[in-house]
């Protein structure tokens, strides 16, 4: 590439149903890298923003719960495949982003496209894992099986911005559940480029929604919203989780409260951001001739 | 509609208890007066005043908080947990064996049906000791993660409807993961809490393992609120279950809730219609519909409606309504003047809202609390009476053509804790099960219960699961809640 080229810049977006739309109420607010220089305009998503995923999330969730869990898992690992692809964007927006050091962001890339890959293999096991006959005293019988929540708000964390924003989504998805998802206010770009990810990789539309813009604005009025199930409160700003358990428990949501310092997400995850995301559900019947 | 068979009495008798004048709280293993306004509990059934009962103010349950905290660090939490386990193989054992006085005392303070309380309530509840006993010490073979811990102090808030069953879902699985216990009995059921008291001592339970505070809405408020308890649990309204998971908003305590209930029974045109009749009974008028779980929405395939009306109206009009300590009674007392206020502001919403009431022609008895089975038909989907959990003898019908429609029917409603599946067709029960979003669904059969089997709700009906391998999660550091 000549050097006196004139680049083409992107254009930042939502990921909200599948598609990119900008934010309905026409705001953008400013990304830099953490010396204050210029990145680029996020979209700042807006109430109505907020709920159209929402809207977009409840109509994806029958196919998504739908599918058989080989066909998610499938699903998942495409995800990691398109990542790997982009690999090179990753790491450059990551360490732009993040202020890290090349090989420090590599590191951050090559977790989070590892973290796809270990969710996907997840899909088709946690029934057998979560789920069993039990031996009830009669002549019955009865299984219980783990189902998805069904919507499940995110607040992404503030700080790593793509590995952080995998750790929280992909043990979602793996479960059945569908996302909304309000990224790292400052850090939003590696974010946007997961959503064209996610767009190529036979996630269908709807399933992952992704809003750049405010966690204090947005957070409120997911946690409020009478059709998302749970609501994960990881990202939520310092002094407003209190606040927003408060209002997601008016719908009797699931809630994630947030850590009290960002954890460090290169570490096993383990079941414990799939099992809030669960439901049991157990099923009787006679037994007979 | 005179009786083809005439029945004699058959009453159980009530000498078998022996109930106190009064009864204080039980906190560090001794009855002690509470300090708030004491309280009298009735017999629903006669209104007669059984016993008068000690309030527990924030005091008490601070003392009681205290108590449980000391037993936690000091006895119950160090002990070696194959000897936690058999104190409540103990406990089941004495349960067992004083069962019939339980299942009196039951019926007396509760209303419930002596057939109910003994063959169902009090089994259950010694089952529930006998199965919790066993995962004391095999703890580490629960899937639930490497050396799981207790929560310490849970503080647990329990329903009228069913009161030694649901103490038996809270304090087994509590104690059983090593953790102790504050609970706070129903108000107009706390008697049966209190004879469990006596089996703690008996068992010699170290003290403080166990506190029991009795008292209303404001003793329950202290113990969610209370700055010492790790872990709280509560059984009742979705109101208040909301009212808790905001109290507990921004704190470190760990929550389950077991809440409210409008589950759909949904059956089908090929169904055995006389079991699904009898089905039909048992899910709405078991313990006089006063189940979160009832089958409350009978969704008829239109083509049969007809036909299961007729039948489903044969069979109420031989239930027999009266005395619970009467061994042929089928429905009891309405456990309270409130909650017969209740029924009956939604029956009349009914009727206004225009939708057809049948009841049998039975007559109830003059003094007491009673309510007679009752079924609406042309009940449309909009209507209170098929949004609203009337906790009572209530039963809306409504009908569906396909499958899809009888699924989306069925989900139509905020909460999502059980649901019923009649037909004879092994492929459209599977799918239907997958399809509906609640909890718990029974498939020819209903309001079935058994340790061994996970219970608790989708959505609006709460989260967290009572029962089995999964009840578990909820009393465990680090466990993973499903």
């Amino acid at each position: 590439m000549s050097s006196d080229r004139l680049a083409v810049r992107k254009t930042y977006k939502l990921y909200v149903n599948g598609a990119f739309p900008r934010s309905e109420s026409g705001r953008t607010y400013e990304v830099t890298d953490p010396r204050g220089h210029f990145l680029a305009n996020a979209a700042w998503a807006s109430r109505k923003d907020a709920r159209d995923a929402v809207v977009a999330a409840r109509g994806a969730f029958g196919k998504w719960s739908g599918m058989t869990a080989y066909n998610r898992g499938q699903v998942l690992y495409r995800v990691a495949e398109v990542m790997e692809g982009r690999h090179a964007q990753f790491c450059d927006e990551v360490a732009t982003g993040e202020g890290l050091s090349g090989s420090k962001a590599r590191a951050a890339v090559d977790a989070a496209i590892d973290r796809w890959v270990w969710y996907a293999g997840w899909t088709d096991k946690l029934a057998a894992v979560l789920g069993g006959a039990n031996p009830v005293a009669g002549p019955y019988f009865d299984f219980s099986m783990p189902e998805p929540t069904g919507v499940v708000a995110v607040l992404a964390p503030q700080e790593s911005s793509l590995l952080g924003l995998v750790s929280v989504l992909a043990p979602v998805l793996a479960t059945g559940n569908t996302g909304v998802v309000v990224t790292s206010k400052d850090r939003p770009l590696p974010a946007v480029t997961l959503g064209e990810v996610l767009a190529t990789s036979d996630v269908p539309g709807g399933v992952v929604n992704l809003l750049t813009g405010d966690a204090a604005e947005l957070g409120t009025w997911l946690a409020e919203h009478a059709d998302v199930d749970a609501i994960d409160l990881t990202g939520a700003p310092a002094g407003r989780a209190m606040e927003f358990e408060r209002e997601a428990a008016g719908t009797v949501k699931r809630v994630v409260r947030p850590p009290a310092t960002e954890p460090d997400w290169t570490a096993d995850p383990g079941l414990s951001r799939m099992t809030p995301f669960l439901e049991t559900k157990t099923v009787w019947h006679p037994m007979g001739v | 509609m005179t009786s083809l068979f005439e029945y004699a009495p058959a009453p159980e008798s009530r000498s078998i208890v022996d109930i106190r004048p009064s009864y204080g709280l039980f906190i560090d293993g001794v009855f002690v007066d509470g300090t708030g306004e004491p309280f009298k509990t009735v017999n629903p059934a006669t209104e007669e005043v059984l016993t008068e009962v000690s309030s527990g103010s924030a005091a008490d349950v601070d003392r009681a908080v205290a108590a449980a905290r000391r037993a936690f660090t000091r006895t119950w939490g160090p002990m070696r947990p194959a000897d936690r386990g058999k104190y409540l193989f103990r406990i089941a054992r004495l349960l067992q064996e004083r069962a019939r006085e339980f299942a009196v005392l039951e019926s007396l303070d509760n209303g419930k049906p002596i057939r109910e309380s003994r063959d169902v309530d009090i089994p259950l509840a010694a089952a529930h000791f006998f199965y919790h006993a066993g995962w004391a010490d095999k703890l580490d073979f629960a899937g639930l993660g490497p050396g799981p811990r207790p929560l310490g102090v849970a503080g647990q808030v329990i329903p009228w409807n069913f009161p030694m069953l649901m103490l038996a879902w809270k304090i087994a699985p509590a104690l059983a993961t090593g953790n102790t216990v504050v609970l706070k009995p129903a108000e107009t059921t706390p008697l049966t809490a209190l004879l469990f008291a006596e089996i703690c001592q008996q068992a010699d339970l170290p003290p403080g393992v166990v506190n029991i505070v009795t008292g209303a809405g404001e003793t329950g408020r202290a113990v969610v609120e209370h700055g010492d308890v790790d872990k709280v649990a509560f059984t009742g309204s979705t109101e208040v279950g909301k009212s808790i998971a905001r109290a507990v908003a921004g704190t470190r305590k760990s929550l389950t809730l077991e809440l409210g209930g409008k589950a759909a029974n949904i059956v089908f045109d090929d169904a055995a219609i006389d079991q699904a009749v009898e089905g039909i009974v048992q899910g709405i008028f078991f313990n006089q519909g006063h189940v979160c779980c009832a089958g409350s929405r009978l969704l008829v395939q239109e083509n049969v409606h007809d036909e299961v009306i007729a039948s489903l109206q044969r069979r109420i009009s031989t239930l027999r309504v009266g005395d619970p300590l009467d061994k042929n009674t089928d429905l009891g007392a309405i456990n309270s003047h409130l909650q017969l206020a209740r029924i009956r502001e939604l029956v009349d919403i009914g009727d206004a809202e225009g939708a057809q009431r049948w009841q049998p022609d039975c007559v109830l008895p003059e003094k007491g609390f009673w309510f007679k089975p009752t079924v609406f038909t042309q009940v449309s989907p909009a209507h209170r009476i098929a949004r609203d959990e009337v906790f009572g003898p209530v039963l809306s019908v409504m009908t569906f053509r396909t499958p899809d429609e009888a699924v989306a029917k069925a989900n139509n409603t905020t909460y999502g804790l059980s649901a019923g599946i009649w037909t004879e067709k092994g492929s459209r029960i599977l799918k239907i099960a997958n399809q509906l979003r609640a909890g718990v669904v029974w498939a020819n059969t209903f309001n079935k219960f058994d340790p061994t089997s996970p219970f608790g709700g989708y959505k609006q009906s709460g989260y967290g699961r009572e029962g089995g391998r999964h009840g578990l999660t909820g009393y465990l550091k680090g466990a993973d809640r499903s």
